[in-house]
């Protein structure tokens, strides 16, 4: 489904230039969800939106069912983190999901139920006529759920979709992420700086070093589903795995932050 | 609701008590002056009502007068206005989105914008002798401006991740322009139409007084003044008045409808 080959990328040139990837190499196959993790400012979201098109990569390819990424792969969505700025505060609820599906040959009222479906599955059906900003937080990160959903891709990208909400609403979404993607078959990469979470909703999580990222490390995660925000968390394997990758992302002294750039976090 | 309102119409009447209260001492003041140049707001009053509207009530009052004055000032006014506003907007977006096209025409337009519109009226005189052509042409190029550059700021500066969703779900180039640049640019681009008719109105009458015009309202006001009509002229300063407090105010409600989202999510932050 996605392959990433020795992805490299610079910002800027020059010795202002900052290297972000220094080569990533990765492979995710149809219907995996795989979790990466990595530093604060590793580069992360360079790899996401590498793969997204929304950055030309220096170096290396991004292929998407075999096909090089140039510009934004056909039946790939995003989730961004900042749902506030995602969504178009002018446009309703529904009409934020609904703005997408023309691409998809949808007449008007075929848009609408696709957006009421995809409202429903995230739990949000009564406010379809509300306005984003009408919203909780938590909410509007739905409705950007939603919105992806709707779009039926077959490779979504999470960039850090949790990341502005509370700890509870945090965990409600993190089940919705399980439950929608049993629903549509989705091949589904998230990224995260959250630990637990990486390891709770992934099958795999790939754990990056600080910038210029390459990949440090490549886990399967082998817990008992359905998943459960306290059964599963109490796992010997679940804590085991979330220690492991906390010591990749952090533990160890190659990947561990000087003072200085304690001082910039 | 009645209680709503009730508070309302106590803040109107708060804040307009002082309206009445110069009205009658300017009154009071010019009946004990008694001067030809500043005659008493009753004066004024009736001769406003003789000029223009002592018409039959199912055209408003307007009289003949009134129709031939007011109707080609208000074309040209509002067919200019809204030249300016095409114009302007469209240029002003596509130059707010291309970074090329910016680096080219930036210093022009800040050359453009230095020159005070009615320092081209005697060109424009030249170009197009005194006819509503020339008028208008003195209020599009008037008011072209801050249309035009609040349209570039407002396309400018549209949020980056609003610019990234539209591409990661491939809306067209005609999807990303009318749902999301333009709604995303408006609030900007809508500052810029208001202060443009207001100007409108301004050179709408400048125009008139040195164009030579044959009619419209700022014709009006020069011949009452060299009639020595001083009532008719104080008549017609004072209906340009009433005419800029309208126009804002019409405008302020249709921009209050369009921009509700804007005024309403800004007050949730």
């Amino acid at each position: 489904m996605l392959d990433v080959v020795n992805l490299t990328h610079t910002y800027g040139s020059g010795p202002e230039a900052h290297r972000a990837l220094g080569g990533i190499d990765l492979s995710v196959p149809e219907g995996q969800l795989v979790c990466v993790v990595g530093p604060s400012g590793c580069g992360k979201s360079t790899l996401l939106r590498s793969i997204a098109g929304l950055v030309r990569p220096t170096g290396g390819e991004v292929r998407v069912k075999g096909r090089p990424v140039t510009a934004t792969p056909d039946d790939l969505a995003v989730v961004f983190q900042d749902y506030s700025r995602s969504l178009f505060p002018w446009m309703s609820v529904r009409d934020n999901v609904a703005l997408p599906l023309r691409r998809r040959g949808l007449d008007r009222a075929a848009r609408r139920t696709a957006a009421a479906e995809a409202l429903a599955a995230v739990g949000l059906e009564s406010a379809a006529a509300k306005y984003p900003w009408q919203l909780s937080g938590g909410m509007q990160q739905r409705v950007a759920i939603a919105r992806a959903l709707a779009y039926r891709p077959s490779l979504l990208l999470m960039d850090e979709p949790f990341g502005s909400v509370d700890a509870q609403t945090r965990e409600d979404l993190e089940d919705l992420v399980l439950a929608v993607r049993g629903h549509h078959r989705m091949t589904i990469v998230l990224i995260t700086h959250d630990i637990d979470e990486s390891v709770y909703v992934g099958d795999r999580v790939v754990v990056l070093t600080r910038a210029p990222a390459v990949v440090a490390a490549d886990l399967r995660v082998d817990l008992p589903g359905p998943r459960d925000q306290i059964g599963t968390r109490e796992l010997p394997a679940f804590v085991h795995l979330r220690s492991e990758v906390s010591r990749l992302v952090r533990g160890r002294p190659e990947f561990s932050m000087t003072p200085s750039q304690i001082d910039k976090e | 609701m009645t209680v709503a309102n009730g508070g309302r119409l106590r803040g109107l009447a708060l804040r307009l008590w002082t309206v009445p209260v110069v009205v009658a001492v300017w009154e009071a003041a010019a009946r004990a002056a008694e001067s030809v140049y500043f005659p008493p707001p009753s004066a004024i009053l009736a001769r406003l009502r003789e000029l223009w509207f002592s018409g039959p009530p199912a055209r408003l009052f307007l009289s003949d007068a009134a129709l031939a004055d007011f109707l080609p000032s208000l074309g040209r006014m509002f067919g200019g206005w809204a030249l300016a506003c095409l114009g302007g907007i469209a240029l002003g977006v596509a130059i707010g989105r291309s970074k090329t096209l910016a680096g080219y025409v930036d210093p022009l337009i800040e050359f453009g914008r230095a020159i005070p519109p009615p320092t081209l009226i005697p060109l424009f005189v030249v170009l197009f002798k005194a006819d509503a052509r020339m008028q208008v042409a003195t209020i599009v190029y008037g008011v072209v401006w801050p249309v035009l550059v609040n349209s570039v700021d407002g396309a400018r500066y549209v949020d980056r991740l609003h610019i990234e969703t539209a591409r990661v779900f491939g809306l067209s180039r005609a999807e990303r322009l009318t749902r999301v640049i333009l709604p995303a640019a408006a609030p900007k681009i809508f500052a810029g139409l208001r202060l443009s008719l207001s100007l409108a109105l301004i050179l709408m009458v400048v125009a008139e007084l040195a164009g030579s015009a044959t009619s419209g309202i700022g014709y009006e006001l020069l011949y009452t003044q060299q009639n020595f009509d001083l009532p008719g002229m104080w008549g017609t300063i004072a209906l340009l008045g009433v005419l800029g407090f309208l126009l804002n105010s019409s405008f302020l409600v249709v921009e209050r409808r369009t921009l509700s989202w804007h005024r309403r999510a800004g007050r949730t932050k």
